[in-house]
């Protein structure tokens, strides 16, 4: 194979690939070797990944390559390459979460989102960084080092999620999986130009999942474009016994939904208080340029007041901490991971004490101990409880919302990607950075940011947020506004990423 | 004891003086064949972490299930207590650190038992006779075990001192019910009595439920003994200890009598009673204090997040109390009819915990009264001797019935009878298999019989003459002495035939 040609592999859709490894114009193994290749030549750079897995990536390959040559069907994303975001558990392989306190790990278990990958033929390339037990917008709080966004290497990623967005910009891997728990995939899809979506809470299931907020969390498809990624959302959603939170009912129909490419008729409200101060003008101007679209794809574009979001960034800065200090107790030194001070000197009190200190990086302590002082007796009304209040109203604004209007609109962030190390020293202005995204997770929905325009070069993303189980019209709008904005500019916004 | 122990006051000393408040916290392991959370076997005594999984880990990713049995469980405990089951609770998770709970966190019920507000009614032996008294019940609900850990290398075989410590997370996620009464008042001296026959009817209950072993020494029920005492017609009530590690239903009884002592002797020397966490010491009869804690435990509660809420229907609760099986208390009223006995015949049973068995016996074919009398009488004396639970001996109702079915047929006297049931307790095999290994067969060879027989007249002729005459009752010295020459191995009363046989038994 030319260079050229494995340059070619490395820019295709998830849905091309799969059709050219069916057809046998390209094999499983070539794209795989393709995109490790990419990876092992320009991943120094960017440092989407944590863990490169190339034996079992080619195994992987190789095994669909045999499946095809004995005649067996293959699924549809079969061969096709997948970053996994180093927050699910893999057997055999490390599994870190970002952190210290896992580093060295290998799980003894497949979560339940990688046994569906594994099932699907997908071919997972590696693990991918993230900010620790996905705490963060920028992936600098990664004990790794930080992800660089391959539009402005000077530039965060996104996070948590920002090794998988970056991934998929750098063209890496054509499909990634991300988790959601405050915007940790739309977030970084917004500001590398790629698609993320949260589905519904409950559809993926989160057996595997390192937790870091279980009533928020949620896993989901990362793509390049809408329907690579409604492909993926097939493939990992569904119900899964062993999460009790998980929905036993019929996935929605998204692969349908995102090649409809029509939303006439569709009614689409705008958040009216997700813009403003705070809001960059840019991305404000391709907020708005999209919502004209999609008005002249025949959608009916109203203006919605949701009033209690306002309040969504200081309920999820209680719920979020309180459900971390407790789920994150387990990391203690005596069964897995990191141990420190096991000399035979110390207590095991002091040795959870000291490997806690040790293994865990200065942003998870700071959300264990508000969490820990928000549950504390006393406080737990004032603090979690007010909280809850706060979700059920917010739960409230979309039902209300809904009454009117089949999907929400609004900027996925308030900014484009903002220096790396800007905020880094500033939580409250990193926390912002999930304003608009918040809302959907407190309540459950699905909603997805897509790629809508450049503001000073750098992209913009739309969020598009449904009731829930109502993931199919986010992908239907989705679908519809992508190709509209494609054919508009001749090609896909990614397209004018700079080559690395 | 440590020199700084007080010395206790005499149990009915410090009642003449101090009021007591009894609080009981029951921990039971039901037997479900797989744990709360996860589908790992619970069976007892396996090789030290081989019933694991991610689950009971605690491992990163892993999340919990409910058992479905287990709650069916804890609807028919609640239902059996007279408890109302929640239309709609939740699990929530119990923080704190310690090595054999792999979470870190416990998930447990807090402000939202599955079921509460039930009661059960005890009866004990009072001065003035048997007497039923209304226990309340706070509420019943689910949890998880933890693991367990032998710590080695310190004096006091807990974790401080300690060289090392190693952990069996086999028991960790076994579906647990905690069963929480009310406090109970106002029974004066009767307190440890009470509390033990508390937990005994409640185990009863348990096992007709067949929901637990409810082996107390292998930790499938384990009982939290709460005490204060205040002084008489003292307006409020005293700061109460929570006695742990109570392994036995003698061992509850013992601790309630030793706290009241313990307690009254702090307040007769003019100290506070501390709120605190005691260990029971099998060994020494005493309590001894937890590890002091420098404020109260704060758990930190809040709704688990990984579960859904519960939500039983009105026809499923429904359901499950047509699955309730006769409960021993009713059982004990139908039983004092079938069986002609006296409501002390009946507690004479219940206190030594032979309910069951008698029932059991009579099931396997042997008449009521012959059952309550080896239970009550040789049994109980054998149990007594080595400390153990009448049900904890190495004898099973079958074989007992057996043993009064073999006396029935006169193959045994009641003398060999008991050889026979040594020999069961021995573990010498079934009761068929002793009597032929040590030849225990009563002497029925009407000929050997008949020659110790006449032997006796000859060697008696006054008592013989007195027969002849007609005072039958001095026919007992003579069945003494055929007894005597066979050394036992005789049927008494075909003795006593073959006597009058031939002395000429009046018509």
């Amino acid at each position: 194979m030319t260079d050229s040609s494995t340059g070619d592999l490395v820019r295709r859709t998830a849905v091309d690939l799969a059709a050219m490894i069916t057809k046998g114009e390209a094999t499983a193994v070539e794209v795989a070797q393709a995109h490790l290749d990419r990876i092992d030549a320009v991943d120094g750079r960017i440092h989407a990944f944590l863990h490169v897995d190339h034996q079992g990536a080619l195994a992987a390959a190789a095994a669909v390559d045999a499946k095809r040559s004995a005649g067996e069907s293959l699924g549809t994303l079969a061969g096709v390459p997948l970053a996994l975001k180093d927050v699910f558990t893999t057997a055999g392989i490390p599994t870190t979460a970002g952190s210290k306190i896992l580093e060295g790990w290998r799980p003894p278990y497949d979560a339940a989102l990688v046994e569906r990958l594994r099932a699907a033929d997908i071919v997972i390339l590696g693990k991918t960084n993230c900010d620790e037990f996905a705490m963060g917008s920028s992936t600098e709080n990664s004990a790794y080092g930080p992800t660089h966004n391959p539009w402005d290497e000077t530039r965060i990623p996104g996070g948590s999620g920002g090794g998988s967005s970056a991934a998929l910009a750098a063209h890496f891997a054509p499909l990634a999986i991300g988790t959601d728990t405050g915007g940790s995939i739309r977030q970084p899809a917004a500001v590398t130009g790629t698609v993320g979506v949260k589905p519904t809470y409950g559809g993926v299931s989160r057996y595997g999942l390192i937790a870091c907020a279980s009533s928020l969390d949620q896993g989901g498809p990362c793509a390049r474009n809408v329907l690579d990624a409604a492909l993926l959302h097939e493939v990992i959603a569904g119900h899964d016994p062993r999460d009790a939170t998980s929905i036993d009912q019929a996935v929605p129909a998204v692969v349908e939904a995102a090649r409809r490419r029509e939303i006439g008729g569709m009614r689409i409200g705008v958040v009216r208080e997700f813009a403003g101060e705070g809001y960059e003008p840019g991305v404000l101007a391709s907020v708005r340029a999209a919502i004209d679209v999609l008005t002249e794809l025949g959608a009916d574009v109203v203006e919605v007041s949701c009033p209690s979001f306002t309040y969504a960034l200081p309920a999820y800065y209680l719920i979020l901490p309180s459900e971390v200090s407790s789920n994150l107790a387990r990391f203690d030194a005596m069964r897995f991971g990191l141990r420190v001070g096991d000399d035979g000197t110390h207590s095991a009190e002091e040795v959870m004490a000291m490997t806690r200190g040790a293994g865990f990086g200065p942003e998870v302590k700071r959300r264990i101990i508000l969490g820990t002082y928000a549950l504390s007796s006393g406080y737990f009304d004032a603090y979690y409880g007010q909280a809850q209040k706060v979700r059920t109203l917010i739960a409230r604004d979309f039902a209300a919302a809904f009454d009117q209007v089949d999907v929400l609109v609004s900027p996925t962030t308030p900014t484009t990607a903002f220096p790396l190390g800007e905020r880094a020293d500033d939580p409250l202005a990193m926390y912002l950075a999930d304003l608009c995204t918040i809302p959907a997770n407190l309540a459950g929905n699905a909603a997805m940011s897509l790629p809508v325009g450049l503001s000073d070069g750098l992209p913009v993303g739309l969020q598009v947020m449904a009731p829930v189980l109502a993931d199919d019209r986010i992908y239907r709008v989705a679908g519809a506004l992508e190709q509209a904005l494609d054919d508009r500019r001749g090609h896909a916004l990614l397209e004018k990423a700079p080559t690395l | 004891m440590s020199p700084s122990t007080p010395d206790l006051v005499p149990y009915d000393e410090a009642l003449s003086r101090y009021e007591p408040v009894l609080g009981l916290e029951v921990h039971v392991e039901l037997s479900t064949a797989s744990k709360m959370f996860c589908g790992c076997p619970t069976g007892f005594g396996a090789e030290p972490n081989t019933q694991v999984c991610p689950v009971c880990l605690g491992l990163p990713g892993a999340l919990p299930v409910m058992n479905a049995e287990a709650l069916d469980a804890v609807i028919r405990i609640g239902l059996a207590l007279g408890c109302d089951i929640a239309p709609w609770c939740r699990f929530a998770r119990k923080n704190y650190f310690y090595p054999d709970m792999p979470k870190n966190f416990q998930i447990s019920q807090y402000d939202e038992p599955i079921a509460y507000g039930g009661s059960l009614d005890v009866m004990i032996d009072t001065d003035d006779g048997p007497q039923t008294f209304t226990v309340g019940i706070e509420r019943a609900h689910m949890e998880e075990d933890t693991g367990k850990s032998l710590h080695v290398g310190g004096a006091t075989g807990r974790i401080h001192g300690a060289q090392h410590s190693l952990v069996d997370y086999n028991r960790a996620g076994i579906p647990l019910i905690e069963i929480v009464t009310k406090p109970v008042p106002g029974l004066g001296k009767y307190v440890p009595e009470l509390a033990r026959a508390y937990v005994g009817e409640l185990r009863d209950i348990l096992r007709s439920l067949d929901v637990s072993d409810v082996r107390m020494e292998q930790g499938s029920l384990r009982c939290d003994v709460n005490v204060s005492i205040a002084p008489v017609g003292a307006a409020e009530w005293g700061k109460r200890t929570e006695t742990k590690n109570v392994n036995s239903l003698r061992s509850v009884e013992r601790a309630v009598r030793y706290e009241i002592g313990r307690q009254a002797a702090v307040l007769d020397a003019g100290g506070t009673v501390k709120q605190e966490t005691r260990h029971w010491q099998e060994g020494s009869g005493t309590t001894a204090p937890g590890r002091s804690k420098e404020e109260a435990e704060d758990y930190r509660y809040f709704p688990e997040p990984d579960l859904v809420p519960i939500a039983p229907t009105p026809e499923r609760v429904e359901e499950l109390r047509g699955t309730l099986p006769e409960l021993p208390r009713a059982l004990r009223v139908r039983l004092l009819g079938e069986w002609q006995l006296s409501p002390l015949d009946m507690q004479a049973l219940i206190n030594a915990g032979a309910v069951d068995l008698v029932v059991a016996t009579v099931a396997a074919g042997a008449p009521p009264a012959d059952a309550r009398k080896w239970w009550l009488g040789e049994l109980a004396r054998a149990a007594n001797e080595t400390g153990t639970e009448l049900s904890a001996l190495p004898v099973t109702p079958a074989q007992v019935a057996r043993v009064v079915e073999l006396v029935a047929d006169g193959a045994l006297n009641d003398k060999l009878a008991r050889q026979v049931l040594e020999g069961v307790l021995a573990g010498e095999g079934e009761p068929d298999e002793i009597v032929a290994a040590r030849g225990l067969a009563v002497v029925s060879d009407e000929g050997a019989l008949g020659k110790a027989v006449d032997a006796a007249i000859a060697g008696n002729p006054d008592v013989a003459g007195k027969i002849r005459d007609g005072k039958i009752a001095a026919a007992g010295a003579l069945v003494g002495a055929v007894m005597k020459a066979t050394r036992g191995q005789a049927d008494a009363a075909r003795v006593r035939d073959l006597l009058l046989e031939r002395l000429g038994p009046p018509e």
